[in-house]
């Protein structure tokens, strides 16, 4: 194969590709070469440049300086629909669909040349079945779990016969099962000649599938690569300069009363396209760590909102924080009684934009009495602030800057700091390490075993396994609006947690509403 | 030569303060051209418009006295508008204010008690709550939109001040002029200086742009009300009631206008007109923005609100100018501020290099 690559000119060719924004390079004299067929990964941290270079390609953004050469021929992309004409098609990250339109009429929008809506869903059907990613034409996209609405956008690739498809990060929303399959899609296209530029911080898939492989760090390329034959750790020296860090776990400590329980708990969203919870039951208990697993837009935003109190649910028994009904109490007076909250979303919810640090140290630690008389004490929110960004290595000028001038990774250590610092009985983090650097990523995720390890009760929702089967003790899955059964971290595999994910436990979706579920079946059904 | 607008990677706070002065000073220039086209000499015009007005005692009485309303009010506007609550209703709720104190005043026009001042004023603020408090619940409740509801009750409440000054609050023995009785001693507001008209309540707005001041940026509810304002998801994950926001914001606007309606009655008013004020309630809003919404701002700006109300009224006596000429004044100065506060976010590079992309 290698042999056929270096017979033909390179379908792309990137030289000293440069963008500088007002306050920062985002790329530097970048150069990358992809030959026709070549599954070619960019490796990189969250920050290291990659989106940019990609939408360079695509004709989002304008280089500063730099070629591109497309076959053979420099090119000048004006637009992305420039891009699509000389065959590039993207799959982004965050999708660009219109939920209350079918699959066939947001596929419709992006292409020009199909002569009726009737033959456009019948090649939709066609061309979904031959790579092995169904899709049916006549649904809504709101209906649509988030692994199916990638699969719209990617057959919106497929469909204009792309001869580069760039991906970038398209395996957050797959079960591990999914990933496989899409995988089997990928080879197969690059089969075909067709060349993909694979985006992604997760090693192990980059090894399993790329060809090819272009580090960056900072903007610059600090190394290439075959993944085949490198290790995690030597791609990870190229990727942040230093071996993977791993977390410090200590053993189990004794079992401690239960912290947050929550029973029974069914909320309509107040979304018209969320999902409703229903019949949600768990607990966490002191001293333990309980993660919940799912793909996004299964219902973990209404229960975040539900448990951190932003949405007050009708039975106040349905959630008990410290052995108190809650479900009634407002996010200060659920604090009150020992929550701490990180929500996934960092500035403008879990912190104020345009404040300075230790403006945004009060906005939940002034219960540690900086209100003195209805007055603000600033020489304690200043002292607060010192010290969580000390003990939080928080990268800053000083306790005065602006929080929006921080990195995301920067940010997201200061507020667990915040949180953790008023030593919470219940810490609820959402996303933790979420768009976060690894050296920032593995920092907060050790704060939070020291947590649970001093006694606290710490609950996870993210969507990224590796990270839960680090940190957790119990897992449970949350698949659309029902949670799963805990199960223990060390009896259960990232395969049954994937299942599980599709909404295939024991109580879960697809057993108790088979009809509804099929979405989820259709992408189970890889597993066999 | 090649001009490039790009955004600033963080906004900046020379500019926050600098664009206020900016705008001032094009609206000077806009207003010099301006004077000559209506064939006026620019720099008498000048001197009666800015000069002129306060070039002697009285004049910088009467200065402070305009300024006095604007600074009170818009002090209790920034309130509001931090918190992003867009309360336009200032005007009416400072005539709903002149209502109420006006009738303490008339009933107790014989009486020449301590109490009738002190008790004017609680009125006149308990007239701007009543006034504010319809907006807030209606927001609170129906989520009905703040700025319309303000804005349209401005209307009813200087009607309904009209209506009652031809009506039942009309002097008897007035000759039928549409005006209350002369208020009684008791009810006006000693003079602080001897030859000008400025009046106590003007260091009572000094006092009240004080305590706005520590609310704004000392207390916990001022902390509240800026979070809200920055990032309303941030108020409800941090468990701050927005609803206590909404009517605290709208009750400072409406608490702040009813003692400057109050303020305007006993200063330099003395009786009950079907107009008590020259749209301080609008011009407060101005003053507000322009004075960054900081009270140490607003003291400035309402300064220099209160001179283009002087210029005005001398422009119109020296150089037969329009009275519109104020509120043209007023529109410049908003106008280059917004303008102007955009070189917050953004800035302009000259030559800057462009580069071919090949």
């Amino acid at each position: 194969m290698s042999e056929k690559i270096m017979s033909k000119p390179p379908r792309l060719q990137l030289k000293g590709m440069t963008k500088i924004y007002p306050s920062v390079i985002a790329n530097d004299s970048i150069d990358m070469t992809i030959a026709p067929g070549e599954i070619h990964a960019v490796l990189g941290e969250n920050g290291a440049g990659k989106s940019t270079l990609m939408k360079a390609i695509y004709g989002v953004v304008k280089p500063d300086n730099g070629q591109i050469v497309w076959d053979g021929e420099v090119v000048r992309i004006q637009s992305p629909a420039h891009a699509r004409k000389l065959g590039i098609g993207m799959v982004f990250q965050h999708f660009s669909l219109f939920e209350t339109l079918t699959v066939t009429e947001n596929i419709a929008l992006a292409i020009d040349d199909y002569k009726s809506m009737e033959t456009l869903a019948a090649r939709i059907k066609e061309v979904s079945e031959e790579y092995g990613l169904p899709l049916d034409p006549g649904r809504q996209v709101h209906s649509l779990s988030v692994g199916l609405r990638q699969r719209v956008e990617i057959i919106r690739c497929l469909l204009q016969k792309p001869t580069l498809l760039i991906m970038d990060e398209p395996t957050s929303v797959l079960t591990p099962q999914a990933v496989r399959k899409m995988f089997e899609t990928l080879r197969r296209l690059a089969a075909e000649g067709c060349s993909i530029l694979y985006i992604s911080h997760k090693l192990d898939e980059i090894m399993e599938l790329c060809h090819s492989a272009t580090i960056i760090r900072a903007g610059r390329v600090t190394g290439i690569a075959v993944p085949a034959e490198e290790t995690a750790g030597s791609l990870a020296k190229m990727m942040i300069g230093r071996e993977l860090p791993v977390c410090a776990r200590e053993k189990e400590s004794i079992d401690g009363e239960k912290r947050l329980v929550v029973k029974n708990l069914s909320k309509v969203s107040s979304n018209q396209f969320g999902t409703e919870l229903k019949e949600v039951s768990f607990s966490v208990r002191g001293g333990e760590i309980l993660g919940i697993a799912g793909i996004s837009g299964n219902g973990q935003q209404e229960l975040l909102v539900a448990l951190s109190g932003e949405h007050i649910v009708a039975d106040k028994e349905s959630i008990q924080i410290c052995g108190e009904a809650a479900g009634n109490l407002n996010p200060d007076e659920r604090r009150n009684r020992g929550l701490g909250f990180v929500p996934e979303e960092r500035l403008g919810r879990g912190a104020v934009p345009g404040m300075s640090l230790t403006g945004n140290a009060i906005l939940t630690a002034h219960r540690q009495g900086m209100v003195k008389r209805g007055l603000l004490d600033f020489g304690k929110a200043a002292d607060f602030a010192k010290q969580c960004i000390r003990d939080f290595t928080v990268k800053c000028g000083s306790k005065d800057d602006p929080v929006n001038s921080l990195s995301g990774g920067n940010i997201q250590k200061y507020i667990v700091g915040r949180e953790i610092q008023q030593n919470p009985k219940l810490l609820i983090v959402s996303q933790p390490t979420w768009g976060v650097d690894v050296g920032a990523a593995n920092m907060i995720r050790q704060a939070m075993i020291d947590l649970r390890s001093n006694g606290s009760a710490v609950l996870v929702v993210s969507e990224e396994l590796d990270e839960l089967f680090e940190i957790c003790d119990r897992l449970v899955v949350i698949a659309g609006g029902r949670v799963s059964p805990s199960v223990n971290v060390h009896e259960t595999s990232k395969e049954e947690i994937g299942i599980w994910m599709s909404g295939m436990f024991p109580g879960g979706p697809a057993e108790v509403e088979p009809e509804g579920m099929e979405a989820a079946q259709n992408e189970a059904s890889h597993v066999c | 030569m090649f001009v490039k607008i790009e955004p600033r990677p963080e906004p900046s706070k020379t500019m926050r303060y600098l664009s206020p002065l900016i705008a001032a000073f094009l609206m000077l220039v806009s207003g010099v051209i301006l004077f000559t086209f209506l064939g006026k000499n620019p720099i008498a015009a000048f001197h009666a418009f800015f000069i002129e007005p306060v070039n002697d005692l009285y004049g910088i009485g009467e200065l402070f006295i305009k300024a006095a309303p604007l600074m009170l009010i818009g002090t209790g506007l920034s309130i509001g508008f931090r918190a992003g609550i867009w309360n336009i209703g200032a005007e009416g709720q400072l005539a709903i204010g002149a209502l109420f104190g006006g009738y303490i005043a008339i009933i107790f026009h014989n009486s020449t008690g301590f109490f009738v001042l002190p008790l004017m004023v609680l009125a006149g603020a308990l007239g701007g709550c009543v006034w504010a408090s319809i907006p807030a619940f209606l927001k609170t409740v129906f989520n009905a939109n703040e700025t319309l509801v303000t804005l349209m009750l401005n209307y009813v409440a200087i009607l309904l001040l009209a209506l009652l000054v031809h009506g039942p609050l009309k002097d008897p023995d007035g000759y039928g002029f549409p005006q209350s009785i002369l208020f009684g001693d008791s009810a006006m507001l000693p003079i602080l200086m001897e030859g000008t008209r400025l009046h106590l309540g003007v260091l009572l707005v000094l006092a009240g742009v004080v305590i706005g001041w520590i609310f704004l940026m000392k207390s916990f509810a001022g902390y509240q009300i800026q979070v809200a304002g920055l990032a309303q998801k941030a108020a409800s994950y941090a468990g701050f009631q927005y609803k206590k926001l909404i009517w605290t914001g709208l009750l400072a606007g409406g608490v702040t206008a009813g003692i400057a309606g109050v303020f305007e009655i006993a200063g330099p008013i003395g009786q009950l007109l079907p107009s008590v004020s020259p749209g301080y309630g609008y011009a407060a809003i101005i003053v507000a923005f322009v004075g960054r919404l900081h009270p140490g701002g607003i003291i400035l700006s309402s300064l220099l609100m209160a001179l283009l109300y002087l210029g005005g009224e001398s422009g119109q006596m020296n150089l037969d100018l329009p009275s519109a000429v104020t509120g043209v004044f007023q529109g410049l100065l908003l106008f280059y501020l917004l303008a102007t506060d955009f070189l917050i976010y953004y800035r302009l590079r000259i030559n800057a290099r462009h580069r071919e992309v090949i």
